[in-house]
């Protein structure tokens, strides 16, 4: 092995050399990490926050086959204990870079890891808007999380930014506290699942504005108390009387700690093989953080599955 | 951890001789469930220098008011009985520990 070593670096020999490091706990990196602990495997994982993902901030998942109305922390909870009980390593702490190479390195916060493959689950976070009182205004009325938040805004009237999966289910979930839900969308036609639109049409809490694009969150020094609105050719404008305003419009993928390495997209998602492979061997990608355009927790558990596979694959023929 | 309430809260928080770490949370929020180990491992951490304490939003709604908490979870840090900065969202350990030094610095 320490022939195979760049010239000049040093091992530290204390730590041993994994054969696969997983980056991320949501549904893609513990689904990895399943699979390869049982393909006996030595296996970290290593997740900056708790094990769960942004799948643990959804109030209740319909689409995951087998576990039907289930909460998003529920589920993960259950996942996480699944993988718990083939004694998986969960590091907790942050991966800021990686450097390729026989071992690949991973630089964390506290020490750097070594790995044969690397699997990057890294997943995503909501995608800010950039306008005005957008910043100024988070965790005093601006959120991306209903399950979160919603709860404070009993009796208030709130928006909802965004067309997709996402913002319908969580316009739905909030009639349960606002008073009433304003459905902001840019475009005339939603993205979301048809069952889905048809529930929020049929919601009388929720009133649909669209086409209109969100232009500034307005209010008092400390909360929200409005959403100024535009038509997108700025034939009219609305200010909608909100209190919280809530943006799902979209994801930006957590890859910054390797978009120096790994060739992204343009949008900043890792660009795999159809093996999930990335641009340098022995390195793979799935979930939220790749680029597959179908970002749902029953994809990114698949993905997690077949990097795993694929990895160990990988090391097979490394070894043979 | 401690509880924060409503009713303790003038005497664990604002009067404590050191700085607080109030971890705003609620059972229904998977995010503060997420994070719950973090403040843990950041409260034994920082043990004498920094106290941690969590206060539960529904049942301590004078605290989480007074505060304009609208968003959770939320870390507030106190010192000397004032509010010196705050986390708003789920936050890794490295970005509580450097708030935290930079609140024992100064």
């Amino acid at each position: 092995m320490p022939d195979n070593l760049p010239a000049g670096e040093a091992r530290d020999e204390d730590t041993p050399v994994v054969d696969i490091a997983i980056v991320g706990a949501g549904p893609a990196g513990l689904t990895a990490g399943l699979y390869a602990v049982r393909a006996g495997r030595s296996v970290i994982l290593i997740e900056q926050l708790s094990p769960g993902g942004q799948a643990a901030t959804t109030w209740q998942v319909d689409n995951y086959p087998g576990l039907p109305h289930i909460p998003g922390a529920d589920l993960m909870m259950k996942i996480e204990s699944q993988v718990r009980e083939f004694n998986l390593q969960i590091l907790s702490g942050q991966v800021l870079g990686m450097v390729p190479g026989k071992p690949h390195q991973l630089n964390t916060e506290t020490g750097n890891i070594e790995a044969r493959a690397i699997i990057f689950a890294t997943g995503a976070k909501p995608r800010p808007l950039n306008i005005p009182g957008e910043a100024e205004f988070r965790g005093k009325g601006v959120s991306y999380c209903a399950t979160c938040d919603g709860a404070f805004f009993r009796g208030l009237p709130v928006a909802v930014i965004g067309g997709g999966n996402t913002a319908l289910e969580e316009a739905e979930f909030l009639t349960r506290f606002a008073s009433k839900v304003y459905l902001v969308h840019r475009r005339e036609k939603f993205r979301a699942d048809k069952i889905v639109q048809d529930r929020v049409l049929q919601n009388p809490k929720i009133e649909i504005v669209s086409p209109f694009i969100p232009c500034e969150i307005a209010g008092p020094e400390q909360s929200v108390k409005g959403l100024k609105v535009e038509r997108p050719d700025k034939t009219g404008n609305r200010e909608l009387p909100v209190e919280g305003v809530f943006i799902f419009a979209g994801l930006n993928p957590q890859t910054d700690m390797v978009k120096n390495v790994l060739d992204l997209d343009e949008e900043a998602y890792l660009i795999t093989g159809d093996d999930l492979s990335a641009s340098v061997p022995g390195i793979f990608a799935a979930g939220d953080c790749r680029a597959n355009q179908v970002k749902q927790i029953v994809v990114a558990a698949g993905e997690g599955a077949r990097a795993a596979v694929m990895a160990d694959r990988y090391l097979q023929t490394m070894a043979g | 951890m401690i509880e924060a309430t409503d009713q303790n809260f003038e005497t664990e928080v604002l009067k404590s001789n050191i700085p607080v770490l109030v971890d705003f949370w609620a059972a229904w929020c998977g995010p503060c469930r997420m994070i719950e180990p973090v403040v843990e491992e950041f409260a034994r951490d920082f043990e004498g220098r920094i106290k941690a304490v969590k206060l539960d939003v529904d049942a301590n709604q004078n605290a989480a008011g007074r505060f304009a908490i609208r968003s959770i979870p939320s870390l507030l840090f106190f010192k000397d009985g004032r509010l010196a900065n705050q986390i708003v969202g789920a936050c890794t350990k490295s970005q509580l520990v450097s708030m935290a030094e930079e609140i024992l610095a100064g």
